[in-house]
Protein backbone atom coordinates (compact mmCIF):
# COMPACT_ATOMS: atom_id res chain seq x y z
CA UNK A 1 0.00 0.00 0.00
CA UNK A 2 1.35 3.09 -0.96
CA UNK A 3 0.28 5.44 1.50
CA UNK A 4 1.75 2.60 4.66
CA UNK A 5 5.18 2.87 2.31
CA UNK A 6 5.27 6.92 2.12
CA UNK A 7 4.32 6.84 6.32
CA UNK A 8 7.19 4.94 6.82
CA UNK A 9 9.72 6.62 5.06
CA UNK A 10 8.80 9.99 5.84
CA UNK A 11 7.81 8.93 9.33
CA UNK A 12 9.21 11.90 11.25
CA UNK A 13 7.75 14.52 8.66
CA UNK A 14 4.16 13.13 8.25
CA UNK A 15 2.12 14.61 11.03
CA UNK A 16 -1.45 13.55 10.30
CA UNK A 17 -3.14 11.32 7.73
CA UNK A 18 -6.68 11.05 6.35
CA UNK A 19 -8.51 8.89 4.37
CA UNK A 20 -11.30 10.00 3.01
CA UNK A 21 -12.76 7.58 1.10
CA UNK A 22 -10.37 4.34 -1.19
CA UNK A 23 -9.01 7.23 -3.52
CA UNK A 24 -8.79 10.33 -1.48
CA UNK A 25 -5.88 10.88 1.11
CA UNK A 26 -4.45 13.53 2.95
CA UNK A 27 -0.78 13.85 4.26
CA UNK A 28 -0.57 16.56 6.76
CA UNK A 29 2.99 17.22 6.63
CA UNK A 30 5.94 19.50 8.04
CA UNK A 31 6.30 22.76 5.82
CA UNK A 32 9.65 22.11 5.71
CA UNK A 33 9.45 18.44 4.42
CA UNK A 34 7.52 19.92 1.50
CA UNK A 35 10.36 19.24 -1.00
CA UNK A 36 11.96 16.07 -0.47
CA UNK A 37 7.85 14.69 0.05
CA UNK A 38 6.93 15.76 -3.15
CA UNK A 39 10.00 14.85 -5.08
CA UNK A 40 9.44 11.40 -3.60
CA UNK A 41 6.10 11.41 -5.00
CA UNK A 42 7.01 12.91 -8.60
CA UNK A 43 10.33 11.11 -9.19
CA UNK A 44 9.58 7.85 -7.65
CA UNK A 45 6.22 7.15 -7.62
CA UNK A 46 5.21 8.66 -11.31
CA UNK A 47 2.66 11.43 -9.15
CA UNK A 48 1.35 14.48 -11.67
CA UNK A 49 0.89 17.61 -10.28
CA UNK A 50 -2.43 18.55 -10.40
CA UNK A 51 -2.60 22.35 -8.50
CA UNK A 52 -2.52 23.74 -5.08
CA UNK A 53 -5.41 25.34 -3.06
CA UNK A 54 -4.74 27.81 -0.59
CA UNK A 55 -7.25 29.34 2.00
CA UNK A 56 -7.11 31.42 4.95
CA UNK A 57 -8.34 30.03 8.20
CA UNK A 58 -7.58 30.86 12.04
CA UNK A 59 -5.02 28.67 12.03
CA UNK A 60 -2.96 30.47 9.31
CA UNK A 61 -2.53 29.64 5.69
CA UNK A 62 -3.26 26.19 4.68
CA UNK A 63 -2.36 24.67 1.63
CA UNK A 64 -3.29 21.76 -0.27
CA UNK A 65 -0.92 20.43 -2.50
CA UNK A 66 -3.51 17.89 -5.23
CA UNK A 67 -0.99 15.17 -6.23
CA UNK A 68 -2.64 12.58 -8.88
CA UNK A 69 -1.81 8.79 -9.83
CA UNK A 70 -3.39 8.29 -12.93
CA UNK A 71 -2.94 4.68 -12.84
CA UNK A 72 -4.79 3.89 -9.66
CA UNK A 73 -7.08 7.11 -9.78
CA UNK A 74 -5.72 8.12 -6.71
CA UNK A 75 -5.52 12.11 -5.31
CA UNK A 76 -3.36 12.49 -2.89
CA UNK A 77 -3.79 15.66 -1.12
CA UNK A 78 -0.29 17.32 0.70
CA UNK A 79 -1.49 19.44 3.58
CA UNK A 80 0.71 22.32 5.15
CA UNK A 81 -0.43 24.92 7.40
CA UNK A 82 1.55 28.18 7.82
CA UNK A 83 1.99 31.28 10.10
CA UNK A 84 -0.50 33.70 10.45
CA UNK A 85 1.89 36.35 10.20
CA UNK A 86 4.53 35.95 7.41
CA UNK A 87 3.49 33.25 5.46
CA UNK A 88 6.33 31.38 3.00
CA UNK A 89 7.48 27.92 1.76
CA UNK A 90 9.75 26.51 -0.44
CA UNK A 91 8.54 26.58 -4.08
CA UNK A 92 8.23 23.45 -6.42
CA UNK A 93 8.75 25.67 -9.47
CA UNK A 94 12.32 23.73 -9.55
CA UNK A 95 10.98 20.95 -10.06
CA UNK A 96 8.25 21.17 -12.16
CA UNK A 97 6.86 23.47 -14.54
CA UNK A 98 2.94 22.73 -13.35
CA UNK A 99 3.72 24.45 -10.13
CA UNK A 100 4.64 27.93 -11.47
CA UNK A 101 1.70 29.58 -12.59
CA UNK A 102 -0.56 28.46 -9.52
CA UNK A 103 1.80 29.54 -6.87
CA UNK A 104 2.42 33.20 -8.92
CA UNK A 105 -1.32 33.25 -7.91
CA UNK A 106 -1.53 32.25 -4.54
CA UNK A 107 1.47 35.19 -3.90
CA UNK A 108 -0.77 37.33 -5.53
CA UNK A 109 -4.29 36.53 -3.92
CA UNK A 110 -2.95 35.69 -1.06
CA UNK A 111 0.33 36.87 -0.10
CA UNK A 112 2.01 33.99 0.71
CA UNK A 113 5.67 33.84 -0.35
CA UNK A 114 7.36 31.15 -2.20
CA UNK A 115 11.06 30.71 -1.57
CA UNK A 116 13.41 30.48 -4.95
CA UNK A 117 10.51 30.65 -7.61
CA UNK A 118 12.14 31.15 -10.81
CA UNK A 119 10.06 34.13 -11.28
CA UNK A 120 7.15 35.49 -8.61
CA UNK A 121 5.70 38.23 -10.58
CA UNK A 122 1.93 38.71 -10.44
CA UNK A 123 0.31 36.83 -12.60
CA UNK A 124 -3.47 38.19 -12.96
CA UNK A 125 -3.19 42.06 -11.83
CA UNK A 126 -0.01 43.54 -13.89
CA UNK A 127 0.79 44.98 -10.85
CA UNK A 128 -2.29 47.08 -11.11
CA UNK A 129 -3.42 46.47 -7.32
CA UNK A 130 -2.53 48.47 -4.21
CA UNK A 131 0.33 46.95 -2.68
CA UNK A 132 0.16 44.92 0.30
CA UNK A 133 -3.72 44.47 -0.27
CA UNK A 134 -4.35 40.57 -0.93
CA UNK A 135 -8.20 39.83 -2.26
CA UNK A 136 -8.45 36.30 -1.07
CA UNK A 137 -7.33 37.00 3.08
CA UNK A 138 -9.91 37.10 5.31
CA UNK A 139 -10.36 38.72 8.20
CA UNK A 140 -11.02 36.95 11.66
CA UNK A 141 -13.28 37.93 14.93
CA UNK A 142 -11.73 37.34 18.04
CA UNK A 143 -14.11 34.12 18.13
CA UNK A 144 -12.40 32.97 15.61
CA UNK A 145 -15.43 33.25 12.97
CA UNK A 146 -14.51 34.89 9.51
CA UNK A 147 -15.94 38.42 9.13
CA UNK A 148 -18.29 39.36 5.99
CA UNK B 1 23.07 38.14 -29.20
CA UNK B 2 21.37 39.03 -32.18
CA UNK B 3 18.29 41.96 -32.19
CA UNK B 4 14.93 40.42 -31.76
CA UNK B 5 11.65 41.48 -33.08
CA UNK B 6 8.61 41.73 -30.63
CA UNK B 7 5.47 40.16 -32.04
CA UNK B 8 2.41 40.93 -30.40
CA UNK B 9 -1.05 38.68 -30.40
CA UNK B 10 -3.40 39.74 -28.65
CA UNK B 11 -4.60 41.24 -26.09
CA UNK B 12 -7.14 41.87 -28.47
CA UNK B 13 -6.88 39.89 -31.60
CA UNK B 14 -8.65 38.60 -34.39
CA UNK B 15 -6.78 35.15 -33.93
CA UNK B 16 -8.47 35.03 -30.58
CA UNK B 17 -12.06 35.61 -29.33
CA UNK B 18 -10.88 35.93 -25.48
CA UNK B 19 -8.35 38.74 -24.10
CA UNK B 20 -5.07 37.02 -23.96
CA UNK B 21 -1.81 38.80 -24.79
CA UNK B 22 1.03 36.56 -26.14
CA UNK B 23 4.57 38.07 -27.04
CA UNK B 24 6.88 36.08 -29.36
CA UNK B 25 10.23 37.05 -29.37
CA UNK B 26 11.73 36.22 -32.77
CA UNK B 27 14.78 36.08 -34.59
CA UNK B 28 13.76 36.75 -38.38
CA UNK B 29 11.32 33.89 -39.20
CA UNK B 30 11.99 31.84 -35.77
CA UNK B 31 10.21 32.29 -32.62
CA UNK B 32 13.02 32.62 -29.74
CA UNK B 33 10.85 32.85 -26.55
CA UNK B 34 7.09 33.18 -25.45
CA UNK B 35 5.81 35.34 -22.48
CA UNK B 36 2.25 36.18 -22.06
CA UNK B 37 0.15 38.24 -19.74
CA UNK B 38 -3.14 36.99 -18.35
CA UNK B 39 -5.83 37.92 -16.27
CA UNK B 40 -7.61 40.01 -18.03
CA UNK B 41 -10.70 38.15 -18.21
CA UNK B 42 -10.29 37.54 -14.94
CA UNK B 43 -13.74 37.44 -12.96
CA UNK B 44 -13.15 36.27 -9.41
CA UNK B 45 -15.12 33.66 -9.91
CA UNK B 46 -13.60 31.31 -6.48
CA UNK B 47 -14.31 34.22 -4.39
CA UNK B 48 -18.05 34.85 -5.82
CA UNK B 49 -18.45 31.48 -4.95
CA UNK B 50 -18.48 31.45 -1.44
CA UNK B 51 -20.78 34.21 -1.24
CA UNK B 52 -23.46 31.98 -3.17
CA UNK B 53 -25.32 28.81 -1.89
CA UNK B 54 -24.63 25.16 -3.53
CA UNK B 55 -27.82 25.41 -5.85
CA UNK B 56 -26.93 29.09 -6.90
CA UNK B 57 -22.66 27.98 -7.24
CA UNK B 58 -23.64 25.60 -10.35
CA UNK B 59 -24.91 28.05 -12.84
CA UNK B 60 -22.30 30.05 -11.55
CA UNK B 61 -19.23 27.36 -12.58
CA UNK B 62 -21.55 27.18 -15.99
CA UNK B 63 -20.59 30.31 -16.86
CA UNK B 64 -16.36 29.83 -16.35
CA UNK B 65 -16.41 28.37 -19.88
CA UNK B 66 -19.18 29.33 -22.89
CA UNK B 67 -18.39 26.05 -24.91
CA UNK B 68 -17.24 23.43 -21.81
CA UNK B 69 -20.39 24.70 -19.81
CA UNK B 70 -21.29 21.46 -18.21
CA UNK B 71 -17.47 20.05 -17.24
CA UNK B 72 -17.06 22.83 -14.42
CA UNK B 73 -20.84 21.66 -12.57
CA UNK B 74 -19.80 17.57 -13.59
CA UNK B 75 -16.61 18.20 -11.50
CA UNK B 76 -18.46 20.54 -8.77
CA UNK B 77 -20.85 17.71 -7.98
CA UNK B 78 -18.65 15.15 -8.00
CA UNK B 79 -16.33 17.33 -5.13
CA UNK B 80 -19.83 18.63 -3.75
CA UNK B 81 -21.03 14.99 -3.44
CA UNK B 82 -18.14 13.40 -2.00
CA UNK B 83 -18.38 15.91 0.99
CA UNK B 84 -22.10 14.55 1.20
CA UNK B 85 -21.10 11.01 0.16
CA UNK B 86 -24.37 10.62 -1.91
CA UNK B 87 -25.17 8.29 -4.35
CA UNK B 88 -26.74 9.35 -7.21
CA UNK B 89 -29.57 7.37 -9.14
CA UNK B 90 -28.65 5.37 -12.68
CA UNK B 91 -30.88 7.73 -14.57
CA UNK B 92 -29.18 10.44 -13.69
CA UNK B 93 -26.09 8.91 -14.22
CA UNK B 94 -26.63 7.88 -17.74
CA UNK B 95 -28.38 11.70 -18.44
CA UNK B 96 -25.03 12.99 -16.69
CA UNK B 97 -22.45 10.96 -19.20
CA UNK B 98 -24.82 11.83 -22.00
CA UNK B 99 -24.53 15.91 -21.88
CA UNK B 100 -21.32 15.24 -20.61
CA UNK B 101 -20.16 13.43 -24.16
CA UNK B 102 -22.44 15.56 -26.38
CA UNK B 103 -20.29 18.36 -25.13
CA UNK B 104 -17.01 16.90 -26.30
CA UNK B 105 -18.83 15.84 -29.93
CA UNK B 106 -19.57 19.82 -30.42
CA UNK B 107 -16.03 21.06 -28.62
CA UNK B 108 -14.53 18.87 -30.66
CA UNK B 109 -16.31 19.88 -33.95
CA UNK B 110 -16.02 23.40 -32.77
CA UNK B 111 -12.09 22.59 -32.53
CA UNK B 112 -11.60 20.94 -35.95
CA UNK B 113 -13.06 23.75 -37.74
CA UNK B 114 -11.08 26.24 -35.89
CA UNK B 115 -7.83 24.58 -36.87
CA UNK B 116 -8.89 23.85 -40.08
CA UNK B 117 -9.71 28.15 -40.47
CA UNK B 118 -6.02 28.87 -38.88
CA UNK B 119 -4.48 26.89 -41.60
CA UNK B 120 -6.73 28.78 -44.29
CA UNK B 121 -8.26 25.59 -44.89
CA UNK B 122 -12.36 27.38 -44.48
CA UNK B 123 -14.01 24.57 -45.96
CA UNK B 124 -13.52 22.29 -43.17
CA UNK B 125 -14.31 25.05 -40.87
CA UNK B 126 -17.39 25.80 -42.73
CA UNK B 127 -17.90 21.03 -42.63
CA UNK B 128 -17.31 21.13 -38.45
CA UNK B 129 -19.54 24.17 -37.74
CA UNK B 130 -22.66 23.26 -39.83
CA UNK B 131 -22.78 19.31 -38.46
CA UNK B 132 -22.19 21.23 -34.61
CA UNK B 133 -25.57 23.00 -35.25
CA UNK B 134 -27.47 19.48 -35.44
CA UNK B 135 -25.75 18.63 -31.42
CA UNK B 136 -26.32 22.28 -29.78
CA UNK B 137 -30.18 21.65 -31.18
CA UNK B 138 -30.25 18.57 -29.53
CA UNK B 139 -29.10 20.47 -26.51
CA UNK B 140 -31.77 22.67 -26.83
CA UNK B 141 -34.16 20.41 -27.21
CA UNK B 142 -32.58 18.67 -23.75
CA UNK B 143 -32.51 21.58 -21.42
CA UNK B 144 -33.95 24.58 -23.69
CA UNK B 145 -30.98 25.95 -23.84
CA UNK B 146 -27.64 26.00 -26.46
CA UNK B 147 -25.22 26.63 -24.08
CA UNK B 148 -25.40 26.23 -20.22
CA UNK B 149 -27.46 23.94 -19.65
CA UNK B 150 -28.27 24.18 -16.11
CA UNK B 151 -28.17 20.10 -15.95
CA UNK B 152 -26.63 19.62 -13.23
CA UNK B 153 -27.71 19.43 -9.06
CA UNK B 154 -26.13 18.09 -5.94
CA UNK B 155 -28.36 14.69 -5.91
CA UNK B 156 -28.67 14.50 -9.80
CA UNK B 157 -30.11 15.98 -12.66
CA UNK B 158 -32.66 18.94 -13.07
CA UNK B 159 -34.28 17.34 -15.82
CA UNK B 160 -35.10 14.07 -17.31
CA UNK B 161 -34.24 12.85 -21.08
CA UNK B 162 -37.64 10.98 -21.58
CA UNK B 163 -37.89 7.94 -23.19
CA UNK B 164 -39.51 9.40 -26.20
CA UNK B 165 -36.84 11.77 -26.95
CA UNK B 166 -33.79 9.20 -27.30
CA UNK B 167 -35.19 8.01 -30.81
CA UNK B 168 -34.23 12.07 -31.67
CA UNK B 169 -31.00 11.86 -30.04
CA UNK B 170 -30.00 8.91 -31.92
CA UNK B 171 -30.80 9.95 -35.75
CA UNK B 172 -28.60 12.99 -34.75
CA UNK B 173 -25.89 10.97 -33.54
CA UNK B 174 -26.26 8.81 -36.60
CA UNK B 175 -25.72 11.86 -38.67
CA UNK B 176 -23.13 13.09 -36.83
CA UNK B 177 -21.04 9.81 -37.03
CA UNK B 178 -21.58 10.29 -40.69
CA UNK B 179 -20.14 13.71 -41.22
CA UNK B 180 -17.49 12.54 -38.68
CA UNK B 181 -16.18 9.93 -41.46
CA UNK B 182 -16.28 12.87 -43.44
CA UNK B 183 -14.61 14.90 -41.99
CA UNK B 184 -11.37 12.00 -40.94
CA UNK B 185 -11.18 11.53 -44.32
CA UNK B 186 -10.78 15.36 -45.10
CA UNK B 187 -8.08 15.83 -42.22
CA UNK B 188 -6.55 12.59 -42.25
CA UNK B 189 -5.48 12.34 -46.00
CA UNK B 190 -5.11 15.48 -46.74
CA UNK B 191 -1.51 16.50 -48.40
CA UNK B 192 -1.61 19.76 -47.31
CA UNK B 193 -2.64 19.48 -43.70
CA UNK B 194 -0.26 17.02 -43.47
CA UNK B 195 2.47 19.71 -44.29
CA UNK B 196 1.32 22.43 -42.22
CA UNK B 197 0.67 19.79 -38.62
CA UNK B 198 3.19 17.08 -39.09
CA UNK B 199 6.06 18.08 -36.97
CA UNK B 200 4.92 21.16 -35.63
CA UNK B 201 4.52 22.25 -32.19
CA UNK B 202 5.93 18.95 -30.91
CA UNK B 203 5.33 17.99 -26.79
CA UNK B 204 7.65 15.38 -25.90
CA UNK B 205 6.16 12.52 -23.02
CA UNK B 206 8.99 14.62 -20.81
CA UNK B 207 6.82 18.63 -21.53
CA UNK B 208 4.02 17.16 -20.83
CA UNK B 209 5.06 15.58 -17.29
CA UNK B 210 6.78 18.74 -16.47
CA UNK B 211 3.55 21.11 -17.21
CA UNK B 212 1.38 18.37 -15.92
CA UNK B 213 -0.46 19.15 -19.37
CA UNK B 214 -4.19 17.02 -19.56
CA UNK B 215 -7.02 15.79 -21.92
CA UNK B 216 -5.66 15.61 -26.09
CA UNK B 217 -2.88 17.41 -24.88
CA UNK B 218 -1.59 14.70 -23.26
CA UNK B 219 -2.96 11.89 -24.36
CA UNK B 220 -1.33 12.87 -28.38
CA UNK B 221 2.11 12.59 -26.91
CA UNK B 222 1.67 9.02 -25.70
CA UNK B 223 0.12 9.70 -22.28
CA UNK B 224 -2.69 7.24 -21.52
CA UNK B 225 -4.51 9.57 -19.28
CA UNK B 226 -8.22 10.25 -18.59
CA UNK B 227 -10.25 11.01 -15.95
CA UNK B 228 -13.87 9.04 -17.32
CA UNK B 229 -11.64 5.60 -16.77
CA UNK B 230 -8.58 6.33 -14.45
CA UNK B 231 -10.93 7.71 -11.29
CA UNK B 232 -14.36 6.68 -12.86
CA UNK B 233 -17.61 8.53 -12.23
CA UNK B 234 -20.93 9.34 -13.47
CA UNK B 235 -21.89 6.21 -16.18
CA UNK B 236 -18.63 6.05 -17.49
CA UNK B 237 -17.71 2.60 -15.59
CA UNK B 238 -20.89 1.30 -16.30
CA UNK B 239 -20.19 1.55 -20.50
CA UNK B 240 -17.51 0.27 -22.96
CA UNK B 241 -15.33 2.52 -24.52
CA UNK B 242 -11.57 3.15 -24.78
CA UNK B 243 -8.86 5.72 -23.93
CA UNK B 244 -7.56 7.09 -27.68
CA UNK B 245 -3.92 8.06 -27.50
CA UNK B 246 -1.21 9.02 -29.82
CA UNK B 247 2.25 8.89 -30.13
CA UNK B 248 4.29 12.19 -32.10
CA UNK B 249 3.07 14.90 -29.78
CA UNK B 250 2.33 17.41 -32.79
CA UNK B 251 -0.72 19.05 -33.68
CA UNK B 252 -1.65 16.49 -36.37
CA UNK B 253 -1.30 13.88 -33.29
CA UNK B 254 -3.63 16.07 -31.52
CA UNK B 255 -6.11 16.61 -34.22
CA UNK B 256 -6.10 12.64 -34.25
CA UNK B 257 -6.93 12.33 -31.09
CA UNK B 258 -9.86 14.77 -31.22
CA UNK B 259 -11.47 12.85 -34.28
CA UNK B 260 -11.22 9.45 -33.05
CA UNK B 261 -12.15 10.15 -29.14
CA UNK B 262 -15.70 11.60 -31.21
CA UNK B 263 -16.50 8.31 -32.22
CA UNK B 264 -15.95 6.72 -28.80
CA UNK B 265 -18.33 10.04 -27.31
CA UNK B 266 -21.13 8.62 -30.19
CA UNK B 267 -20.84 5.11 -28.92
CA UNK B 268 -20.91 6.35 -25.08
CA UNK B 269 -23.57 8.13 -25.67
CA UNK B 270 -25.77 4.95 -27.91
CA UNK B 271 -24.80 3.07 -25.09
CA UNK B 272 -26.37 5.69 -22.20
CA UNK B 273 -29.34 5.62 -24.09
CA UNK B 274 -29.65 2.03 -24.15
CA UNK B 275 -29.24 2.35 -20.24
CA UNK B 276 -31.73 5.08 -19.79
CA UNK B 277 -34.50 2.93 -21.82
CA UNK B 278 -34.42 0.06 -18.55
CA UNK B 279 -34.49 2.84 -15.37
CA UNK B 280 -37.28 4.08 -14.26
CA UNK B 281 -38.19 7.45 -16.18
CA UNK B 282 -37.98 10.58 -13.58
CA UNK B 283 -35.72 9.03 -10.97
CA UNK B 284 -33.14 11.26 -11.64
CA UNK B 285 -32.49 12.88 -8.27
CA UNK B 286 -31.74 12.01 -4.62
CA UNK B 287 -32.59 14.74 -2.07
CA UNK B 288 -29.49 16.30 -0.22
CA UNK B 289 -30.72 18.32 3.02
CA UNK B 290 -27.34 19.19 4.07
CA UNK B 291 -23.69 19.52 3.00
CA UNK B 292 -21.83 18.65 6.44
CA UNK B 293 -18.52 20.42 7.22
CA UNK B 294 -15.13 18.54 5.51
CA UNK B 295 -13.73 19.08 1.57
CA UNK B 296 -13.93 17.48 -1.22
CA UNK B 297 -12.01 16.91 -4.30
CA UNK B 298 -13.89 16.17 -7.94
CA UNK B 299 -12.89 15.73 -11.28
CA UNK B 300 -14.13 15.49 -14.84
CA UNK B 301 -12.68 15.00 -17.53
CA UNK B 302 -13.98 17.90 -20.29
CA UNK B 303 -13.36 17.97 -24.14
CA UNK B 304 -9.88 19.98 -23.25
CA UNK B 305 -8.69 17.55 -20.41
CA UNK B 306 -9.16 17.27 -16.63
CA UNK B 307 -11.68 19.69 -14.49
CA UNK B 308 -10.21 19.81 -10.92
CA UNK B 309 -12.24 21.44 -8.48
CA UNK B 310 -11.77 21.80 -4.45
CA UNK B 311 -14.56 22.49 -2.41
CA UNK B 312 -14.08 23.40 1.33
CA UNK B 313 -17.61 23.04 3.58
CA UNK B 314 -17.91 24.95 6.93
CA UNK B 315 -21.60 23.21 7.41
CA UNK B 316 -23.21 26.18 6.19
CA UNK B 317 -24.97 26.45 3.13
CA UNK B 318 -22.25 27.87 0.76
CA UNK B 319 -18.71 26.97 -0.03
CA UNK B 320 -15.78 28.47 2.69
CA UNK B 321 -13.37 27.68 -0.04
CA UNK B 322 -13.87 26.90 -3.78
CA UNK B 323 -10.56 25.74 -6.05
CA UNK B 324 -11.02 25.09 -9.67
CA UNK B 325 -8.64 24.39 -12.13
CA UNK B 326 -9.51 24.69 -15.86
CA UNK B 327 -7.48 22.22 -17.86
CA UNK B 328 -6.52 24.99 -20.35
CA UNK B 329 -4.71 26.67 -16.83
CA UNK B 330 -2.04 23.75 -17.26
CA UNK B 331 -2.61 23.76 -21.55
CA UNK B 332 -1.49 26.98 -21.86
CA UNK B 333 1.65 26.91 -20.25
CA UNK B 334 2.99 24.35 -22.78
CA UNK B 335 3.24 27.15 -25.56
CA UNK B 336 6.58 28.02 -23.86
CA UNK B 337 7.97 24.19 -25.95
CA UNK B 338 5.72 24.09 -28.70
CA UNK B 339 6.41 27.84 -30.35
CA UNK B 340 10.06 28.28 -29.26
CA UNK B 341 12.20 27.24 -31.86
CA UNK B 342 9.54 26.93 -34.61
CA UNK B 343 8.74 30.09 -37.67
CA UNK B 344 5.90 32.33 -36.89
CA UNK B 345 3.52 31.09 -39.46
CA UNK B 346 3.56 27.99 -37.45
CA UNK B 347 3.00 29.56 -34.25
CA UNK B 348 -0.83 29.98 -34.71
CA UNK B 349 -1.62 26.65 -35.10
CA UNK B 350 0.37 25.65 -32.47
CA UNK B 351 -1.46 27.97 -29.73
CA UNK B 352 -4.84 26.34 -31.04
CA UNK B 353 -3.33 22.63 -30.93
CA UNK B 354 -4.26 22.85 -27.17
CA UNK B 355 -7.53 24.06 -27.51
CA UNK B 356 -7.17 27.05 -25.56
CA UNK B 357 -10.74 27.84 -24.33
CA UNK B 358 -12.69 30.35 -26.33
CA UNK B 359 -15.37 31.59 -25.05
CA UNK B 360 -18.41 31.78 -28.57
CA UNK B 361 -21.60 31.92 -27.08
CA UNK B 362 -22.05 35.47 -27.98
CA UNK B 363 -25.10 34.42 -30.66
CA UNK B 364 -27.21 37.38 -30.16
CA UNK B 365 -26.81 40.21 -32.60
CA UNK B 366 -28.71 43.02 -32.93
CA UNK B 367 -30.04 43.49 -36.62
CA UNK B 368 -30.82 47.11 -37.84
CA UNK B 369 -32.88 48.45 -40.70
CA UNK B 370 -30.62 50.28 -42.88
CA UNK B 371 -32.51 53.29 -43.68
CA UNK B 372 -34.80 54.05 -40.74
CA UNK B 373 -32.12 52.31 -38.09
CA UNK B 374 -34.79 50.55 -36.33
CA UNK B 375 -34.30 47.48 -34.70
CA UNK B 376 -35.90 44.63 -36.53
CA UNK B 377 -35.96 42.36 -34.13
CA UNK B 378 -36.96 43.48 -30.26
CA UNK B 379 -35.65 41.40 -27.19
CA UNK B 380 -39.35 39.66 -26.65
CA UNK B 381 -39.48 38.74 -30.38
CA UNK B 382 -36.26 37.17 -30.40
CA UNK B 383 -37.31 35.40 -27.03
CA UNK B 384 -40.64 33.86 -29.19
CA UNK B 385 -38.44 33.23 -31.92
CA UNK B 386 -36.39 30.96 -30.14
CA UNK B 387 -39.25 29.39 -28.23
CA UNK B 388 -40.74 28.56 -31.66
CA UNK B 389 -37.74 26.75 -32.66
CA UNK B 390 -37.79 24.89 -29.65
CA UNK B 391 -41.40 23.61 -30.01
CA UNK B 392 -40.78 22.84 -33.48
CA UNK B 393 -37.96 20.70 -32.23
CA UNK B 394 -39.77 19.02 -29.73
CA UNK B 395 -42.64 18.78 -32.28
CA UNK B 396 -40.76 17.46 -35.30
CA UNK B 397 -39.25 14.99 -32.75
CA UNK B 398 -42.10 13.15 -30.36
Amino acid sequence: MVIDKLKETFSKEILDLEVRNDRRFTLTIDPAALLPVSEHLFRNLGYRFIIASALHTKQGFEIYYHFSNDSTGLILNLHVILEQVKPEIESLSNMFEASNWIEREMHELFGIDFLNHPNLEQLLSEGNWATGEYPYRKKFKSNGEAQA
Amino acid sequence: MSKQTLIPIGPYHPLQEEPELFKLYCDGEIVKDVKWETGYNHRGIEKLAEKKSYDEVFFLVERICGICSTSHPFAFANSVEEIAGVEIPNRAKYIRSIIGELERLHSHLLWVGLAGHFLGYNTVFMWAWKYREPVLDLFEMISGNRNSYAMFKVGGVRRDIENQKIPAIEKVLSLVKKKTDMLVGAVMDDPVIHARTKGVGILSKEDILDFAAVGPTARASGIDMDVRRDDPYAAYPLVNWKVITAEAGDVFAKAQVRLLEMYESISIIDQCLAGLKKEKEGEVTVKVKHIPEGYGTGRAEAPRGEVFHFVVSDGSNSPARHKIRAPSYTNISTFKKSCVGQSISDATISLAAVDPCYCCTERLAVALDRKSGKRILNAKEIISHSTSITNKLLNKNP
